[in-house]
């Protein structure tokens, strides 16, 4: 295993209001490179665990190690510009326009304004951002424009670790699920190595490499993979935070073709109505799939071939929608619950037929 | 306050005003800098005192404390109890004209600050601004708009206040308007009177001007489409 890119020692932390500890005694280890999650109910000690890490909260003891250097021994101010920061409301500062915030933490290090400029344009690439929106005032952008530039700013200065504090939480359903879909495909090409804090098992679920479920205290209840935290809750209260449709969120991490999928039946233009009927009666269907020399021209029924000579007699029709191995399994279940059919045709992008999912396969998948 | 018109003569005498417009522009010139001079010394007495009680709560009870008793004393007995230390002079002026900044000012300076969004605050901080860094880079910047607005306050009560400085031989436009009191004169008291207001509206206007200009971001149309 590498060394972890960001350690936490039996960190302690005690507001002077309260006796209770809002964190006590947590222990873990986050590798280079990997995003964990820490989630759990309000007033779990999460959003205090990450804090100490960039000492906007002082831990009361223990030890923290990002990259190898106990962070208490080190400037607080020199550390924070070393890590990318980001808050739910993000915080972008209203009286700098978009560049300007972009910019913050490479002034702050002093850099000469055409390296700057240059690093704007690459976030702007990098976000697939509007050139235009740049010399905005943060007032003049969306919800979902500011959690981007947000984010970009955290980047700018290209730190190793970030911290991000529910980065999502602000926007409606439909612009988080972009705005997590865009942090995954910039996560997988920069590999920063990212600690990151919701409420949202789901949000967790879908983002995480390895999700620490906590309870009241920072008391760690699980550090697992998602997988693995669907499959083997490591007690009731994980089952419960959990939730419902455990089965149904592992199918969302499972995609189609880390499993073997059925055959169906097949036949070819080519071949005789009699033999497609066969087929056809084989697999107990009343439909067969039309594949010419790997690709997939459709599907015709048994009425259609009972009055055809050949199979090419029969025009066949599309299908209304088939899945591909980049398609989860959630995404073939509901395929096959909504099919006439009941079944999931499996093609490639380009239409090269696969096979066949059933919902028999698929809960199949879940129970072992 | 101003009696009835001498008889046969107007009731505003313009070949008089014409003939003293050398007298206006000095006892203008006067006004404006009496009341600059007590807008400026209490921005640089206020600002201090207000980014302290900002860091420091407590002490904020205190400051507002003292200010507003300053603010509460009569200017004539403010004058009268000066005169014998500091004698007729700017400075016995601009004691009183200063006192009566501070307790605006620092408002001002204070409800600018507290005002800032904690989220840009916490955010900075996390990007690593240091104290100073924060304050002025962040803190005092975004609170322009409200001390603008408390300076606008305390310039406008300051012109009108300058007047008063006239019973002790300042005060400049105040000097036409004690005049045409003492010479039962309405002329040069409508003189004094409007020309003083008038150097409000104009002063407080500018500096509405200024305000737009240092903070465009305070004044953009909230669109949010591309």
């Amino acid at each position: 295993m590498p060394e972890a890119m960001i350690r936490l020692e039996d960190v302690t932390k005690r507001f002077d209001s309260t006796d209770q500890s809002a964190v006590e005694g947590l222990s873990m280890e986050v590798a280079d490179g990997e995003t964990v999650v820490l989630v759990g109910p309000s007033g779990c000690g999460k959003t205090t665990t990450m804090k100490m890490i960039n000492r906007l909260v002082e831990p009361t003891s223990g030890h923290i190690f990002v990259d190898g250097t106990d962070v208490l021994e080190q400037d607080a101010v020199r550390l924070r510009r070393g890590i990318g920061y980001v808050i739910q409301s993000i915080g972008l500062l209203p009286h700098r326009t978009v560049a300007q915030n972009m910019a913050t933490v490479p002034k702050l290090e002093g850099w000469e304004g055409g390296r700057i400029e240059e690093r704007i344009s690459e976030l702007v690439s990098i976000f697939d951002l509007d050139e235009r929106m740049l010399e905005r005032y943060p007032s003049e952008l969306s919800g979902g424009q500011r959690q981007r530039v947000g984010v970009a700013r955290a980047l700018a200065a290209d730190p190793p670790v970030m911290l991000m504090d529910e980065p999502f939480g602000a926007v409606d359903p439909i612009v988080r699920e972009r705005l997590q879909d865009q942090f995954l495909d910039i996560q997988r090409r920069l590999q920063k190595t990212i600690v990151f804090v919701t409420h949202d098992i789901d949000e967790a679920i879908k983002i995480a490499d390895r999700i620490a479920i906590l309870n009241v205290g920072g008391k760690i209840e699980q550090f697992a993979t998602p997988e693995e935290i669907l499959r083997q809750p490591a007690n009731d209260f994980v089952r419960k935070f959990v939730g419902v449709e455990r089965g149904l969120k592992r199918l969302a991490l499972m995609k189609v073709e880390e499993i073997r999928v059925e055959d169906g039946p097949v036949t070819a233009p080519g071949s005789s109505s009699k033999d497609a009927l066969e087929e056809l009666a084989r697999f107990d269907f009343d439909w067969i799939s039309v594949v010419e020399d790997g690709e997939l021209l459709g599907w015709v029924d048994r009425s259609g071939l009972e009055k055809a000579e050949r199979v090419s007699d029969v025009d066949p029709r599309p299908f209304s929608a088939y899945v591909t191995g980049e398609s989860t399994l959630r995404e073939a279940l509901d395929s096959i619950v909504t099919s006439r059919t009941q079944v999931a045709v499996v093609a490639t992008e380009g239409q090269r037929y696969k096979g066949i999912l059933t919902l028999e396969k698929i809960s199949k998948e879940i129970v072992t | 306050m101003i009696r009835a018109q001498v008889e046969g003569q107007p009731y505003i005498d313009w070949g008089w005003i014409a003939d003293h417009m050398d007298d206006v522009w000095t006892r203008l010139i006067e006004h404006s800098y009496l009341t600059f001079l007590a807008v400026a010394i209490g921005m640089l007495i206020s600002f201090p005192l207000a980014i302290f009680a900002h860091r420091h709560r407590r002490s904020y009870g205190p400051i507002a404390a003292v200010t507003g008793l300053l603010y509460t004393i009569p200017s004539l007995a403010l004058f009268a109890f000066l005169v014998p230390y500091t004698r007729l002079s700017v400075l016995t002026a601009e004691i009183g004209l200063v006192s009566y900044t501070l307790l605006i000012l620092i408002r001002g300076v204070v409800s600018g600050l507290s005002g800032v969004p904690s989220d840009a605050r916490e955010a900075a901080l996390g990007m690593g601004y240091s104290r100073s860094e924060l304050l002025w880079r962040v803190e005092l910047p975004l609170s322009t708009p409200v001390i603008i607005a408390g300076i606008r306050i305390a310039t406008v009560t300051t012109i009108g206040l300058v007047t008063v400085t006239a019973l002790i031989g300042k005060g400049g436009l105040g000097f036409f308007i004690l005049m045409g009191i003492d010479r039962n004169f309405p002329t040069a008291s409508l003189l004094g009177s409007i020309l003083s207001l008038g150097l409000a509206v104009l002063v407080d206007f500018l500096l509405v001007r200024v305000e737009r200009l240092v903070t465009p971001w305070a004044h953009r149309e909230r669109r949010a489409t591309i």
